[in-house]
């Protein structure tokens, strides 16, 4: 099997997909003949041409309202936010169109959109080139929201979403692009469901639930702290709407300590989601309070290398958090 | 100097004929307003009567409503209405129960099954696609389904409603470019009706007409009258004819006026008087074309009593089959959310 990083796996799904389904459609910023500020679409508008890979003026709202307008006249559109932090233009049309056309239609209309979004810190993009967006729209129903962190999981999730009816924010964590590599299947079709997690590294002492950046800064504190006799057990959350329940509960029950590591801020995070139901369902089964690891409640991620470290937790704060509980 | 010979000539002027509409059109143009007037009407006296929670009306629009409807093809053109729309939904292809069962929230509403407020239009199977209550957020839509049928090689045309208010709105102004970009086949239709809410026309723009600024975006902007069914039609057949061929969109603004509140739960004498409105009244669409068409001998009292007897009719028989329809079960309140699996 190839061994691909995330970017080009998700580049070469949307290459298969686009030519395997005619319907589909990418649009965005740039993602056309400069083949978008990532690379994502490389080569797309010379495949598909100019109408199916489509640059967009710079105009977020529009690029998402146009693109529910496709679906509903029968096209699959990708459409790309080139970064998260400029996606709030277009919240309107995301939370009072997409995610509620299905709803307010009694069913008889749907919207079947897959947006992506570059997110996340670590890349020195400061206030508005690192944020994190997922608990807006997690908190949305209406919206299915994924966030692959390894190849493998990317091309499967983004299949998924393809396939899905319903509207799908697609995350992509930026610093992972180019750093993460994984094996990847060619040639195959397979898909990774929406609204499973997945167990990265099994243990038994404490549980961490993760995904983006994060999920791979756990899976390497778990690595080191192997060393000093500690089994820890990794779970990649990979989807968070809907959220699968029943494999973080199982996790925490069975190891009866859990931390939730994510790069947003704290208070209000999606990680309070993660551990208000673990509180809720499996108290008798914990042996330490949850623990929570985030962003601090800062506006957003500041420029300077030295500040943009004190915001992002690390392998080393994720180890210490890790130790805390197992001492506990 | 013209005798009075001359002005009678003037007067009669044929303007429907070469605009390939007969006398049958113009009778099913008159009777789609006499039928919305009578719907909306009844649906003031039900909420005055405490038997509904809302009515948002179109009171006074009808004529920009079905002159630019008219000239779509129902069921294979794209209708996204606003919430003032009633006649549009009308010459779509919705029936008078279907907007009484949404004023009534019932569950046989093909609009929303109850959900959503009165007045957000919306029918699959006619193409009349789902509104919200933010204003402008369909403008893109209509775009987004302009360009799918561009990318599919269709020649769908796609009409999109909304008042002059949303043109202050920045979905009005990132479609209206885009669309130009793309020279897509898409109608904009403005509702010029001078208010927003409360807030008057030149509190909202500084320019004197909402079609000037298709200048921006490299594409006509047309100034009808709006409550001349005819010039309406005629400026929108022109911009189907105009999308069909390629050419791209076109913006119409139809200047014309509400004589009700903005809704139900409006005072409208706290921002406009009643003097003003009841001169407008006169100038209304349907009596506009009642004496176009009676000037020309298509219209007579028969017709009209006729019209009003039949329309009058419809609307018994809307509210009665609404009135007793089903309300909507509330363990469906969580359907629909997402796809449903298939059992």
């Amino acid at each position: 099997m190839p061994v691909k990083t995330i970017i080009q796996t998700i580049r070469d799904t949307l290459f298969d997909e686009m030519q395997r389904d005619e319907s589909i459609i990418v649009l965005g910023e740039d993602v056309g003949l400069a083949g978008g500020v990532f690379g994502a679409t490389k080569g797309l508008q010379q495949e598909f041409g100019e109408m199916r890979v489509m640059d967009t003026p710079l105009a977020e709202s529009v690029i998402i309202g146009a693109a529910i307008g496709a679906s509903l006249n029968g096209l699959k559109p990708i459409p790309e936010i080139q970064f998260a932090d400029f996606i709030l233009p277009a919240f309107d049309q995301i939370v009072s169109e997409a995610a509620r056309l299905r709803y307010r239609s009694n069913g008889t209309w749907n919207c079947p959109i897959v947006i992506r979004v570059p997110w996340g810190g670590g890349i020195h993009g400061a206030l508005y080139h690192s944020q994190s967006v997922e608990a807006f729209f997690a908190h949305v129903p209406g919206l299915k929201v994924v966030a692959p962190s390894d190849p493998y999981n990317a091309a499967g999730l983004l299949r998924s979403a393809i396939d899905d009816p319903d509207p799908v924010m697609f995350l992509e964590h930026k610093r992972t692009y180019r750093l993460v590599r994984g094996e990847t299947p060619d040639g195959e079709r397979y898909t990774v469901p929406i609204g499973l997690a997945e167990v990265k590294r099994p243990g038994t002492d404490v549980s961490v639930f993760a995904y983006g950046l994060m999920l791979y800064y756990s899976l390497q504190a778990a690595e080191a702290l192997k060393a000093e006799g500690l089994d820890v057990e990794v779970v990649d959350v990979r989807t968070l709407q809907p959220l699968d329940r029943d494999t973080i509960l199982a996790s925490a029950r069975k190891t009866g300590k859990a931390l939730i590591v994510y790069e947003d801020n704290l208070t209000g995070g999606f990680g309070a989601e993660i551990a208000a139901t673990i509180a809720q369902h499996a108290f008798e089964y914990l042996d330490a309070p949850v623990l929570r690891l985030a962003g601090p409640d800062v506006p957003a991620m500041p420029y300077a290398p030295a500040l943009e470290e004190a915001f992002l937790p690390n392998i080393e704060s994720i180890a210490a958090s890790i130790r805390e509980l197992a001492a506990y | 100097m013209s005798t009075t010979s001359d002005r009678t000539a003037v007067q009669l002027e044929d303007r429907h004929t070469p605009l390939d509409l007969d006398a049958d059109d113009l009778k099913r143009m008159y009777y789609t307003m006499v039928l919305a007037r009578s719907l909306d009407e009844r649906m003031w006296i039900l909420n005055r009567q405490g038997k509904v929670a809302f009515v948002i009306s179109g009171q006074g629009q009808e004529g920009a409503q079905v002159g630019s409807a008219y000239a779509l093809r129902p069921g294979k053109d794209f209708f996204l209405p606003y919430y003032r729309d009633l006649t549009v939904a009308l010459t779509a292809g919705m029936s008078p129960r279907d907007l009484m069962l949404a004023l009534f929230a019932r569950a046989e509403d093909p609009a929303s099954g109850g959900r959503q407020m009165p007045g957000h239009y919306g029918h699959r199977a006619h193409n009349i696609v789902s509104g919200s209550s933010p204003i402008a957020t369909q403008i893109p839509h209509a775009v987004g389904i302009a360009m799918a049928a561009q990318i599919k090689g269709e020649d769908t045309v796609v009409a999109v409603y909304f008042g002059e208010a949303a043109t202050s709105k920045g979905d009005f102004h990132e479609a209206m470019n885009f669309a130009g970009v793309l020279d897509a086949p898409v109608i904009f239709i403005c509702e010029n009706n001078r208010y927003a809410i409360s807030v008057p026309e030149k509190k909202q723009m500084s320019v004197p007409n909402v079609a000037d600024r298709a200048q921006g975006y490299g594409f006509p902007g047309v100034i009808t009258d709006g409550n001349d069914v005819l010039d309406v039609y005629k400026a929108t057949k022109a911009a189907v004819d105009r999308a069909r061929a390629g050419d791209g969109p076109t913006l119409i603004e139809c200047k014309t006026y509400r004589i009700v509140p903005h809704s139900s739960d409006d005072d409208e004498s706290r921002y406009r008087q009643k003097v003003e409105v009841e001169e407008w009244k006169l100038k209304g669409p349907i009596e506009r074309l009642q004496q176009y068409m009676s000037e020309r001998g298509i219209w007579s009292q028969e017709l009209e009593d006729e019209a009003r007897k039949r329309a009058m009719a419809e609307v018994d028989d809307a509210t009665v089959y609404a009135e007793q329809a089903p309300s909507p079960d509330p363990s469906t309140l969580l359907r629909h959310v997402f796809a449903e699996q298939e059992h």
